[in-house]
């Protein structure tokens, strides 16, 4: 362990700087304060970077010396941003929870003496007396547990806008004010008029208060996904410098630093293997419950769980740039983003409030004029319970909270989705196009056959193509290449090489012509592919209908052999494709391999339509015939050559390898390679998208037939006037549904097979 | 009866003036760079004038403990922000074109607008 004390690195924020020529005064006074080792400005941000033992006060107190503020920038980590939050809402709620105490401390019995007496008038100057003294405690509770809805309201007001606030404050003022006039002027309103509602004022603040609470609860349970993936990261990472190993906080692990991981230890930064081998637990962010065998040259990334042996690593990426890091980011912003359903509900809600203040006013004057005796009594009551039902909240809270648990949810399994129009569109996919390369097959090709003409040998074969295809970058090159170092054939050297594009490759080794590629091209070079009676044509096609990628290899101008290479399907592609073809999704498959081939793979996964020769760019327009045809098409690729399809597609799903996410190409990015996660993202938005129409229907619903309601709409008819704390629990625990019906997300389980 | 009435109705008129109608004073963000305090139910300020040349840096500084102040939108420049409580955050507004951005809460019920003239 190295004990030394640490230079650290202090960013601040200057404030003021307008001109370029600041930076070099700024810099000035910071490098004079003891300490400090060196201190760089950034002019475009207004920030400073300093490093060195002097401690940020000191710092300050020199910016401001030279004329500016400065303020310094947390570096704090996501989960001490997280814990913060956790406590200051706990300390909310415990808050609301006294608030909602005092309220219905007053509020209960109040309502329980009205009740059993029925008698809240004001006759006699005792009676006067003791309701002044009520209306006098029931103003303390207002003032106390209901302080926050007025001080919101009044604040709002100023600011021409309105909201929650402003209904509870007036509904609650009303009926506070009319009751303390019953009680001072009681001959001024009709004798039946004469009843006081403080037993409503409080119990409707202690309610809403009890509601605001549980919501604050519920709602820290719908960031319990974010909240995961942020507790993945590490603390600490043990860092190797000048052969000395120490445990650095991870912000200070910088690029190219040589990290070391433990059995059992958490990956601390993104990096690549340097020295060791191990198995590593990937589920967390892939969903992938085989742990992965790493060596040296593989990459490793932060948050997942080493298992078995001690590596060394190089860091490649760290802090904001790490892929976890980044997917935190990607779905914090998702979860914040609205589906295009959510607009209609933020529409109505900018005009919300005064629509129900109106209503309000309109209901009162209704009563005033066409009411029953005592008119002024019901228009108060009317108005007041219109004021206190209302709900925007709800309406509000419908989206965004489903989607903020719907995004969460599929992050767990594996599922980025880049934003809430993405979600809403996944849920509605008629047609998905599979690309055939790596997402319905691994993507890595094997030599299966090696079919040779009589009197060659396999090995002569194999080392000739072998040497051809050495230094190519092409699958199938890789695929031979293998093969080659696996029998550990010797390679000579080739020359005059020549890619022919859709045929295959010519080149010159150990002075004899080689030719290997498709029949196209043995047709060109007048190759005969009919050896003694052996039709080798026949032979491939063979290999083809087994969804084999048969190439000719010829050597001056005469067929040697053929080697079959495959791209072997992915183990769980015909179940997941099943999967899709249950929910009514027209699967298509689009390749760029030949016809047979492709028309093998298909029949072995289930796919009945197909599109085989397919050049990446027209991958575009088969997207684009499918949306001419009114389907809603998904497009699943991986992401690299299929960038412009995945634009153009109505969602483009990016299929990743591992934790090797293509985060910036397509709208939902699948982090393992199992066709599985396309299904469970289909279910998963049809899930949210179901939950935030109920919670819309039910805001909806209970907003239109609630005010209405209490307005009076029903007392002509049957005599139904709504009490006003009825109206408040209504109002307190429809925001909390909404909350709660989103929660309920929580459970939602991708099936898989 | 009479004057109750029209009562009413000026008291709606007076609504519809109040929270629509009227256009507030936009607060003008220069060199300084604007802080803008959540707290109360309000954005304060809440009707921001910036050019739309250069970057602007806005700091919203959030004293409101209820959830609902916690997100910050500015849909239009896909910008979605989480304010921690009494922990200023810098939002970066990048050059735009003449016209008015919105930026609320999730619910809406925080509201404010970005004009750029």
């Amino acid at each position: 362990m190295n004990n030394q004390p640490t230079e650290k690195t202090i960013e601040l924020d200057i404030e003021g700087a307008s001109c370029a020529s600041c930076v070099g005064k700024i810099e000035d006074a910071l490098s004079a304060v003891p300490g400090v080792q060196r201190a760089e400005m950034n002019f475009a941000q207004r920030t400073a970077s300093i490093s060195g033992l002097a401690p940020s006060k000191t710092l300050l107190q020199a910016v401001e010396l030279a004329g500016y503020k400065a303020r310094v920038i947390s570096s704090e980590s996501d989960i001490e941003v997280l814990d913060e939050k956790e406590q200051a809402d706990l300390a909310h709620y415990k808050e609301l929870m006294r608030e909602t105490w005092i309220a219905l401390s007053l509020g209960a019995p109040l309502m329980a003496y009205a009740l059993i007496t029925g008698e809240m008038s004001v006759n006699s100057t005792t009676e006067k007396i003791s309701w002044l003294v009520v209306g006098i405690l029931t103003l303390g509770v207002l003032l106390s547990s209901g302080r926050h809805f007025y001080v919101g309201a009044w604040k709002s007001f100023v600011n021409h806008s309105a909201n929650m606030d402003t209904l509870i404050a007036l509904g609650t003022g009303t009926a506070w004010l009319y009751s303390m006039v019953v009680v001072f002027f009681p001959e001024a309103v009709p004798v039946q008029a004469r009843h006081v509602y403080f037993e409503a004022t409080a119990m409707i603040i202690g309610l809403i208060n009890l509601g605001l609470a549980l919501e604050v609860k519920a709602r820290g349970r719908t960031s319990e996904a974010i909240k995961r993936l942020i507790g993945l990261q590490a603390k600490t990472a043990r860092v190797i410098r000048d052969n000395q190993e120490m445990d650095l906080p991870i912000e200070q692990v910088l690029m190219n630093d040589l990290v070391r991981a433990r059995p059992g230890e958490k990956i601390p930064v993104d990096g690549e293997v340097t020295d060791g081998h191990t198995a590593i637990d990937e589920s967390m962010l892939t969903g992938e419950p085989m742990p992965v065998e790493k060596a040296k040259g593989d990459e490793v990334v932060a948050g997942t769980l080493n298992k078995t042996g001690s590596i060394v690593f190089r860091a490649t990426r760290v802090g904001k740039d790490t892929a976890l890091a980044q997917i935190i980011n990607m779905v914090k912003r998702a979860q914040n983003s609205k589906p295009p359903i959510g607009r209609l509900a933020d529409v109505i809600s900018a005009f919300f409030v005064p629509v129900v203040m109106i209503t309000a006013v309109i209901s009162a004057l209704a009563w005033l004029n066409f009411g029953p005796t005592p008119a002024i009594a019901f228009a108060i009551v009317s108005a007041t319970t219109v004021l206190i039902i209302a709900c925007p909240c709800a309406l509000g809270l419908a989206t965004p909270i489903s989607v903020m648990v719907g995004v969460g949810k599929a992050a767990e399994a594996g599922v980025l989705i880049r934003n809430g129009e993405a979600l809403q569109t996944a849920s509605k996919i008629t047609a998905m196009i599979l690309d055939k390369t790596g997402t319905i097959t691994l993507g890595s090709p094997k030599v299966t056959d090696v079919v040779v003409v009589s009197g060659r040998t396999e090995h002569e074969v194999l080392q000739l193509a072998a040497s051809v295809e050495a230094g190519s970058e092409h699958p199938l090159a890789l695929a031979i290449m293998e093969t080659a170092q696996e029998k550990a054939i010797e390679l000579s050297k080739a020359s005059s090489f020549n890619a022919i594009t859709a045929r295959g490759v010519e080149a010159e080794v150990d002075g004899r012509r080689v030719l290997f590629g498709n029949e196209k091209l043995m047709h060109e070079r007048d190759v005969t592919l009919n050896v003694a009676g052996d039709d080798f044509v026949q032979k491939a096609q063979s290999l083809a209908a087994d969804a084999k990628t048969p190439m000719y290899f010829a050597i001056d101008g005469k067929l040697i052999g053929i080697i079959a290479v495959a791209d072997p399907i992915k183990e769980d592609s015909i179940s997941a494709i099943q999967r899709l073809q249950k929910n009514g999704i027209r699967v298509i498959m689009l390749t760029g391999d030949n016809r047979d081939t492709a028309n093998a793979v298909a029949k072995k996964v289930g796919i009945s339509e197909f599109f085989a020769e397919v050049l990446p760019e027209d991958k575009a327009k088969k997207v684009e015939e499918l949306q001419m045809a009114e389907e809603v098409v998904g497009m699943t690729g991986d992401g690299i050559n299929d960038a412009p399809a995945l634009a153009l597609a109505n969602v483009g799903f990016a299929i990743g390898t591992g934790t090797d996410v293509a985060i910036e190409s397509a709208d939902i990015t699948l982090m393992r390679g199992s066709l599985h996660g396309l299904a469970d993202a289909i279910a998963v938005s049809k899930a949210t998208l179901r939950n935030i129409k109920q919670n819309l229907f039910g805001a909806f619903v209970y907003n239109v037939a609630g005010v209405p309601v209490a307005a009076g709409i029903l007392y002509p008819v049957l005599g139904i006037l709504m009490n006003p704390v009825i109206a408040g629990a209504a109002m307190a625990f429809s925001s909390l549904t909404v909350v709660s019906n989103a929660n309920r997300l929580r459970l939602f389980k991708a099936q898989e097979h | 009866m009479l004057i109750i009435n029209i009562a009413g109705v000026i008291l709606i008129a007076l609504i519809i003036w109040w929270f629509w109608l009227y256009k507030p004073k936009a607060e003008q963000v220069g060199n300084e760079d604007l802080v803008v305090v959540v707290e109360n139910g309000v954005y304060k300020p809440s009707h921001i004038l910036m050019d739309g040349n250069d970057t602007h840096d806005i700091t919203f500084l959030r004293k409101d403990a209820s959830p609902c102040a916690e997100t910050l939108l500015i849909p239009e420049l896909e910008i979605s922000e989480t304010l921690p409580l009494n922990k200023p955050t810098k939002i970066q507004i990048p050059p735009l074109s003449t016209g008015e951005y919105a930026f609320h809460c999730q619910m809406q019920m925080y509201k404010g607008t970005i004009s750029i003239k």
